[in-house]
């Protein structure tokens, strides 16, 4: 029978993979929220998907360049995420393609790209690395930039939370008042969005590192009305995904990146069927009120 | 009379298709004029265009003695996202943009500026309320509260009475005549005739072209209106370029 400390503690104490591991994702994890949660209310929850994968084809050109360089693959993931972003946007305005539809023909593009790309220098498990990350083998270098980018992030949200909450809530109306306030905090953010899918990328992988952005943000979703509280719900439970699920998959040998998004995606479907917005809530026959 | 929006032979309109056709005349410094007319007008347009959301295909908009941003528009369908975690305080609020913009605070002198505007629009104890709880009216007066807020010179309000009832239509036609005596410029489209001749001095009757302008007992007449209903709603995809297009 395993103590406390042995299932929660140990594997930190014991290894230090396992606390750079911990650090990555939980930093990962706090700027994650936020930007997930503006996604989700900018009803944009598929565009972090788009994006990572956008992303991909910049990174394999970096790979095929040097290697496993986090420089290379950073810069080559940056460079296509902001093209992709920018073009997309471009695209929508001057064709009548709708932003959603462009975003998704460029991703598929991209990730067909990417993959393509990978495999004509590496080998599988290169492939897998860029994929599905590698949250076990984060060096200095890979913490650092994690790091870094979770405290542009924060940052970057503190200067324009407040334009951003209102393009959201009434576009037109910052249009008329403040000019192109709209287009820039849109044009930033999609920035941010696209340097927190590098920064998961190293640790999660492209596929996964939208996890840790869109599961916590549904699950704050079903417990809290305010926006302040659904950053901090959404913080929360992602922070607590990264913990559960590195200690998951330390005993019972799953693979590290994917048991963190899914604890998330329990903690996501449990709150649908128990949170305070859930399914359940409704149900309860708690009795009306007099006004 | 100074005017202070002049129409000087506009045409606006979409894809070179136009909506409102060779329309000349001006809106008074603080008059209080009502747009009407069917359906497919052009009378949104023409607010669009004097926001500046539309370019002119032809003609001018010249605004005299006031820059745009001293102009508050109510759009008819505006894009608000209900669903949006946000209270009827801080949806409010946002009207003071030009004043606190990205970083200012909302002083104690902002704030009894917010409380002012939710009182006159009979919104106390409605602060924290989400805006996805409010009944259609309801939104109307926190629309309402916001555009107090705004302070602008001129405000255009495009059918701001729509599917609300008698007791909020009341209470926001007296939001509209008190911004009237405080000497802003009020303009709104509105299709209820005898609201119009109950309330508004002054009157645009718009069919595409300009039908009647002026005191609205004058413009409302039998006559008018036959000719603003005989107006042709029919869009024409192979239509000729305009006889008068300089």
């Amino acid at each position: 029978m395993l103590g406390l400390h042995d299932l929660l503690i140990a594997p930190f104490a014991d290894f230090e993979f396992m606390r750079r591991a911990l650090v990555g994702a939980v930093a990962l994890a706090l700027a994650a929220a936020p930007v997930g949660v503006m996604l989700m209310l900018r009803r944009m929850s598929l565009t972090g998907d788009a994006m990572s994968h956008a992303i991909l084809p910049g990174a394999a050109v970096g790979y095929l360049l040097s290697g496993l360089s986090l420089t290379a693959m950073t810069v080559g993931g940056l460079l296509a995420g902001v093209i992709v972003a920018v073009a997309a946007g471009a695209v929508a305005r001057a064709s009548r393609l709708g932003e959603d539809v462009s975003l998704a023909a460029f991703y598929l593009t991209s990730l067909a790209l990417g993959v393509t790309i990978v495999s004509l220098k590496g080998s599988n498990v290169d492939l897998l690395h860029v994929l599905f990350g590698s949250v076990l083998a984060l060096d200095d270098g890979a913490l650092t930039l994690i790091a870094a980018i979770s405290t542009a992030t924060l940052l970057a949200f503190a200067a324009i939370l407040r334009p951003l909450a209102l393009d959201s809530v009434d576009p037109g109306f910052l249009r008329a008042v403040g000019g192109g306030a709209g287009a820039l905090t849109h044009l930033v953010f999609m920035g941010v969005v696209v340097l927190n899918l590098v920064g998961g990328f190293h640790a999660l992988g492209t596929l996964m590192a939208v996890g840790l952005m869109m599961l916590p943000a549904a699950g704050a979703r079903l417990w809290v009305d305010d926006l302040t509280a659904l950053f901090a719900v959404a913080a929360t439970i992602g922070v607590v995904s990264a913990i559960v699920g590195l200690v998951v998959s330390y005993h019972l040998s799953l693979p590290a990146g994917p048991s963190i998004v899914l604890t998330a995606g329990a903690i996501w479907f449990a709150s649908l069927l128990v949170g305070r917005r859930g399914l359940l809530a409704g149900r309860l026959g708690r009795r009306h009120l007099e006004a | 009379m100074t005017a202070l929006i002049e129409f000087d032979d506009l045409t606006l309109g979409y894809d070179r298709h136009p909506a409102v056709h060779h329309l000349s005349g001006a809106i008074a410094r603080g008059a209080l004029t009502a747009i009407v007319g069917p359906n497919g007008a052009g009378k949104s347009t023409l607010l669009k265009g004097v926001v500046g959301a539309l370019r002119p295909l032809g003609g001018a908009i010249r605004l005299h003695d006031l820059a745009r941003r001293e102009i508050a528009h109510l759009p008819q369908a505006a894009e608000i996202d209900r669903g949006f975690p946000i209270g009827v305080y801080d949806f409010v609020a946002m009207g003071a943009w030009r004043r606190i913009g990205l970083f200012g605070g909302v002083g104690r002198a902002e704030r009894s500026r917010i409380e002012a505007a939710l009182h006159a629009v009979g919104l106390e104890g409605f602060e924290t309320r989400p805006i996805g709880t409010l009944s259609g009216g309801q939104l109307q007066r926190a629309m309402f509260a916001r555009l107090i807020l705004q302070d602008a010179r001129a405000i255009l309000l495009d059918e701001p009475f729509n599917a609300v009832d008698a007791r909020t239509q009341a209470d926001l036609l007296r939001l509209v005549h008190h911004w009237h005596d405080e000497g802003r410029t009020v303009v709104a489209v509105a299709h209820d005739l005898g609201m119009v001749r109950a309330e508004f001095p002054e009157t645009l009757m718009i069919a595409r072209e300009r039908v009647a302008w002026g005191p609205t007992a004058e413009v409302l007449t039998e006559a008018t209106l036959n000719r603003a209903q005989t107006m042709i709603e029919a869009f024409d995809a192979g239509a000729h370029v305009c006889a008068r297009a300089a």
